[in-house]
């Protein structure tokens, strides 16, 4: 069993929900990840996105965008992601890790040799924001004779047949983006997230985690309340750019943030 | 298709490359390019504008409609003109220019958004949204939108921004925002990426004019749909005026809009030879230009489509440089990939120092001023007419002209004004 689907099946018998946190890999500094890493599950992670960098990442706002500028300007490469997800293991053998980003640098190391490393690495499961199901038709199968999860985005605009076919084709988790925007945009509204994902209930046992417009404990835990899993980037990966100057103080900042987020969804 | 030798299909042209005329597949693929790589959010937008196009295109109504906007507020058809005295001087092939610099707005750009313009009326979504390099697409759109009355917002780079002054001003004029975008490399991958942005945030209430062939499907598909009324009209005025097809068509290719609507009409005519011409910037030695396919770039993704795509090793998009902002793009047309890797168009480059020499060239001796994109195709044809024959023809296509670029030419002459 996919250590995803383990999590969620740990999760469901204790009638908790994932709290997810993303941060983009490499920002401020490659060497500061795998520690971030650490101290996110300290505060109550329960699966790990691991932003992979990218030059033009058409689908995040300002605040993603700069961390992307960031960890470029340190030189991070998917390749070094990797290593970063194998030193993690070396630790923590349980918490589910996966790689959130774009197509690109992954059709450039070629999908085989990627999802080898991937595997190898401990990755868990692998979401290429601008891959949906329709195009991956071949990357799709690597991962999953690896049993690494392809997760999907189902978004407000995706018709029900695209849904059924988005979760036809999805592992691990559905990611529902809460709103039309790029991440970090705006406050999600809970009411209408719940009422999407009733009809996505019908059609899959996955899963239904909820991202895009979390940014603190209230949100967080009205979220918990209709779905399986919170996602939370923005809110953490705006303390990493707070504090760029004083990088020591990253992780106690970002243990903060995410354990409000716990307490508020656990109570 | 393939005919037979004796020729009973007489209706078929001979041609190796009838293949290439059913591009894209029902999915948007042409071969391993194109595609629609897009996030979620996007898809359904792209499926609806997919099934709008195809349910308008063969409509006669729609058709007449766009056929009368060409003719009555672009002024088509361009002429077919015989640049006689340059080609006199160069001594080899007589070079024709299709005249696209004489569309209103001044480029073939117009051709396009006239097309989207109609398809964004048909959606009734009231605001459109652009993204460009040299402004030239920018001005096209605000202009389309300044005659249906639609709200547009124009996405530039900063850099673009301050090499296009003019060109910024007169979208401004027309009623258009012009929103710098300061991310990335400041020049039009920027300004797209920002363009999708927008588009993913107000996709109820926004049409999206692509400027190029490039973009998820079905953009690359209407876009060149919309712009092969040049090459249909060259073939069309080849026949008359030189009295047969040309040897060789020559366009400047960023994303590749203009070449791909001079070339599609031709594309099962094998006797003729085809060039696209990407900007060489410092020359492809260097690493400095914006040439994917000549100097043989990876494959990758990028807005939307699967090209010829320059990046590091790391799949981080390459910083490009050209002389001319309308052609300082890092991927190209999904199509152009697929007609480089079956051999139909040769794609080669010109570099900045070229370009220049031949931007001046045409202005001194035919008193038609390029612009600079459309100057790398002129470069390149005079390269080509001098290894042809006086009785040999090419046809290039002047895809727009040089009034924008007049500021750049002058700063690099040290003149301030």
């Amino acid at each position: 069993m996919n250590r995803i689907d383990q999590r969620f099946s740990e999760l469901k018998q204790q009638g908790r929900k994932a709290l997810i946190p993303y941060i983009t890999a490499g920002d401020p500094a490659p060497h500061y990840t795998v520690g971030f890493m650490h101290a996110l599950v300290e505060a109550g992670a329960d699966i790990i996105e691991l932003g992979v960098p990218f030059s033009d990442p058409m689908a995040d706002g300002p605040v993603i965008q700069k961390a992307c500028e960031r960890a470029l300007k340190q030189g991070t490469r998917l390749v070094d992601l990797l290593d970063m997800v194998a030193e993690f293991r070396q630790a923590d053998t349980k918490t589910p890790v996966v790689l959130m980003g774009y197509l690109n640098p992954i059709e450039r190391i070629g999908y085989e040799v990627f999802a080898d490393k991937a595997a190898t690495a401990g990755v868990d499961g692998v979401l290429v924001v601008d891959m949906p199901p329709e195009e991956a038709d071949e990357f799709g199968p690597l991962l999953k004779v690896r049993n690494l999860a392809a997760i999907f985005l189902v978004a407000p605009t995706t018709s029900p047949a695209r849904a059924a076919t988005i979760c036809a084709h999805g592992e691990g988790y559905l990611y529902y983006v809460s709103l039309k925007g790029v991440t970090g945009a705006a406050t999600l509204n809970a009411a209408e997230v719940a009422q999407r994902l009733e009809p996505l209930r019908e059609m899959t046992d996955l899963p239904l985690c909820v991202g895009f417009g979390i940014r603190d404990g209230v949100s967080a835990a009205e979220v918990a309340k209709v779905a399986d899993g919170v996602i939370v980037g923005s809110a953490l990966v705006n303390r990493i750019a707070e504090n760029t100057e004083t990088p020591e103080i990253i992780a106690g900042q970002l243990k903060s943030v995410l354990a409000e987020m716990r307490t508020a969804m656990d109570a | 298709m393939t005919v037979s030798a004796t020729g009973t299909h007489d209706s078929a042209p001979d041609t190796r490359f009838g293949e290439l005329t059913r591009m894209p597949d029902a999915r948007g693929h042409y071969g391993p390019y194109g595609g629609r790589f897009v996030s979620e959010t996007l898809s359904y937008a792209l499926e609806d504008l997919e099934q709008t196009y195809l349910s308008l295109r063969d409509d006669p109504a729609f058709q007449a409609e766009f056929d009368r906007d060409l003719a009555h507020y672009v002024g088509r058809p361009s002429p077919l003109y015989h640049a006689e005295r340059w080609s006199r001087t160069l001594g080899g092939a007589q070079i024709w220019l299709k005249r696209e610099d004489l569309n209103h707005t001044g480029a073939h750009k117009v051709n396009n958004t006239i097309g989207q313009a109609l398809l964004a009326k048909k959606t009734g979504k009231p605001r459109v949204i652009a993204e460009t390099g040299a402004g030239q697409h920018g001005v096209a759109t605000a202009t389309v939108a300044a005659r249906l009355g639609l709200e547009c917002d124009v996405y530039m780079g900063a850099e673009d921004v301050q090499r296009q002054k003019l060109n910024v001003y007169r979208m401004r004029l027309l009623g258009a925002r012009v929103i710098p975008v300061e991310s990335g490399t400041r020049t039009l991958k920027d300004a797209m990426n920002e363009a999708l942005r927008d588009w993913v945030t107000n996709v109820d209430n926004t049409f999206y004019i692509i400027g190029t062939v490039a973009g998820p499907h079905p953009y690359p598909q209407l876009v060149r749909d919309f712009n092969a009324v040049v090459g249909r009209e060259a073939r069309q005025q080849s026949l008359e005026q030189i009295g047969r097809l040309p040897d060789a068509l020559v366009a400047c290719v960023g994303g590749g809009s203009n070449a791909i609507g001079l070339f599609y009409p031709f594309i099962e005519d094998d006797a003729v030879a085809m060039y696209g011409v990407e900007a060489g910037g410092d020359g492809i030695e260097t690493g400095r230009h914006a040439a994917p396919l000549a100097s043989n770039a990876p494959r990758g993704v990028l807005h939307g489509n699967r090209t010829y795509l320059m990046s590091d090793e790391a799949g981080q998009v390459s910083d490009t440089h050209s002389i001319s902002a309308g052609l300082d793009y890092p991927g190209v047309g999904p199509e152009h990939s697929l007609w480089k890797d079956v051999g139909r168009v040769k794609y080669v480059a010109a570099n900045d120092k070229e370009v220049l020499e031949a931007f001046r060239e045409l202005t001194q001796m035919e008193g038609i001023m390029p612009a600079l994109e459309s100057a790398h195709a002129l470069a390149h044809a005079k390269v080509l007419a001098t290894t042809m024959q006086p009785d040999q023809h090419i046809v290039v296509n002047l895809s727009g002209r040089g009034d924008k670029d007049i500021m750049t030419v002058a700063k690099i002459d040290g003149i301030e004004f």
